[in-house]
């Protein structure tokens, strides 16, 4: 029971907004200490168990640098926002009379989950598509709708953008049969001597998907009217709203 | 061959190159923080190999030492916005193609190797998509500095600034994963997975598949990530119970109990390189709250999508 005290420290840290990194040193430390400390522990075993802790917290922290490794993208995608990539961006999409923040998103969403179908998960991704196209696309649609945007509706909108490409790729990919999930679900059942084929599994991925697809374009077709509202009874393009948004 | 340690010298490279940018950067009151960090992570991308397990995990208390006295902000010469705008006017939608480049070559890179006899000899089977991704990222600078001039530290220089907006938040995933191998090794998942099936009479099948449903939505939002619900939850819940005792079918049951826990990850900032990186990425100003702007929009989606997850379940797993 005591190694549940990692997750406290996990949640806690969260509710008191200490810094991430450290709550999460601070919760790997405390679960490898959790799982040596009994009464007869003296200081020397607790000292051995917190060093083991950060060895084995070390070993996977080298192992998973991959994970890291996808920032050299920013390199290239800031020298093309120096180049102007984020306002072509705005201008491309401010041409479309027909389209609206909702459109947009919607578009790149059911392609983005159409392609994650088909394995093309490395289309799309926040670094390489929201922040450097679809982000400035979709604020861009409003401008050219609304005029000027108040900060909150320009975050919400961002918002909206990471979240269409997270939703479109999570409920697409399991359709793909050689997906990482897919094949630890086949890898698991198996050590339990179950066999399936991943196409038994991604076949049963569909229903899930089309609810997905089904809920979140309702859900940008509110973005859309909501959008609409605020900006009802403005006959002229408004102007900016100078206040930013105050942090919830 | 090219191996996923090619890609590391050139990730070392890139992150070594951010440190001393930064120590020179005069404008940042906080550069020799930033120096000393990415410098540390470059450290860990040369060297991770060579200085042990326990090396590594005194590194990364390095990175969070650092992270948690905070750093600063540089001011990386860049272009202005009007000199932009003019550059977009000019160009016009040529400028998308180098960006394109960058998925085009992960995408070909992959199917290369997955396709072709030769593929495997060239890249690194295991790693492929991630090699390509790198291979693809140096062929579109190399496209741009030859198309549009910039100065030569231009890439690394713009690089800089987008991680310096980015911050600590940029080896949070990387953190989080290697939790996740700390809680693995401790049994954590093991105790959740008991504590569930003695307090929930899993009986009958709306029940139990609402709890399996439900479970791998809430054990995601702590893990972060639904890979590591997914044995623990199954494990406890569904095979003994779905599967064994109520019949359902493996596959379905499996298939939808894994996209339960997809609906988890929408909701968590524990999921960080899906919810936090893109808050910083777009610079949100509530970007370090637990539920940041783009977490708060996912939840309206998540929440009707996991009863419907529940629904499919019930209705599909039992043929």
């Amino acid at each position: 029971m005591l190694v549940l005290l990692g997750i406290g420290v996990v949640v806690l840290g969260f509710v008191v907004r200490a810094n991430p990194l450290l709550v999460v040193m601070a919760a790997a430390l405390t679960t490898g200490l959790a799982a040596a400390w009994s009464p007869e522990a003296d200081l020397q075993t607790m000292y051995v168990a917190g060093r083991d802790t950060l060895a084995s917290f070390g070993k996977a922290f080298n192992d998973a640098r991959y994970i890291s490794l996808v920032w050299i993208l920013l390199a290239a995608i800031g020298l093309l926002e120096r180049a102007g990539l984020q306002e072509r961006a705005r201008i491309a999409i401010a041409n479309v009379k027909t389209a609206t923040v909702g459109r947009l998103l919607w578009v790149y969403f059911v392609i983005r989950q159409a392609a994650a179908a088909v394995g093309l998960t490395s289309l799309g991704g926040h670094a390489q598509m929201v922040r450097p196209l679809v982000a400035p696309m979709a604020e861009g649609a409003a401008e050219a709708k609304f005029g000027a945007l108040p900060d909150t509706q320009r975050y919400l909108i961002r918002s909206h953008a990471a979240a269409a490409d997270n939703i479109g790729l999570f409920f697409g990919e399991d359709i793909f049969i050689a997906i990482a999930s897919i094949l630890l679900i086949k890898g698991f059942l198996e050590t339990n001597g179950i066999l399936v084929e991943p196409l038994e599994l991604s076949i049963w991925a569909i229903p899930t998907a089309i609810a997905a697809l089904v809920i979140h374009s309702v859900r940008l077709w509110l973005l859309d009217r909501r959008l609409r509202i605020a900006h009802a009874g403005k006959s002229s393009p408004a102007r900016a709203d100078a206040s930013p948004e105050a942090a919830p | 061959m090219i191996t996923l340690e090619h890609a590391y010298i050139v990730g070392g490279f890139f992150f070594a190159a951010l440190a001393v940018l930064s120590a020179l950067d005069r404008a940042n009151g906080r550069r020799l923080r930033n120096a000393l960090f990415w410098g540390l992570l470059a450290l860990s991308f040369w060297g991770g190999g060579a200085i042990g397990d326990l090396g590594n995990g005194l590194l990364a208390l390095g990175l969070v030492a650092i992270a948690a006295f905070g750093l600063g902000q540089g001011k990386p010469p860049t272009t202005s916005a009007e000199e932009r705008r003019a550059s977009a006017e000019r160009r016009g939608n040529l400028l998308f193609l180098p960006a394109l480049i960058i998925p085009a070559i992960a995408l070909a890179g992959t199917l290369v190797v997955q396709h072709t006899e030769w593929g495997p000899a060239v890249i690194q089977e295991q790693h492929k998509t991630l090699i390509s991704l790198v291979i693809g990222v140096l062929v579109a600078i190399g496209v741009i500095m030859i198309w549009l001039r910039p100065p030569l530290l231009a890439p690394l220089q713009e690089g800089r600034r987008l991680m310096d907006s980015v911050g600590w938040a940029a080896i949070l995933p990387q953190m989080l994963a290697s939790l996740g191998a700390v809680f693995l090794a401790a049994g954590v998942g093991d105790q959740v997975g008991a504590m569930f099936a003695e307090y929930i009479p899993l009986d009958t099948r709306t029940v139990a598949v609402a709890a399996y449903c439900i479970g791998m939505a809430l054990f995601t939002i702590v893990m972060g990530n639904a890979f590591a619900a997914f044995p623990v939850m199954t494990a406890a819940v569904a095979l003994p119970f779905i599967i064994g005792q109520l019949g359902g079918d493996p596959a379905r049951v499996c298939a939808i109990g894994m996209l339960a826990g997809f609906c988890g990850t929408l909701c968590t900032p524990m999921a960080a390189n899906f919810n936090v990186v893109p808050a910083n990425l777009l610079e949100l100003p509530d970007r370090n709250a637990a539920l940041n702007g783009v977490i708060r929009a996912q939840i309206p989606t998540a929440i009707p999508l996991l009863i419907a997850n529940i629904v499919l379940m019930r209705l599909l797993a039992f043929p």
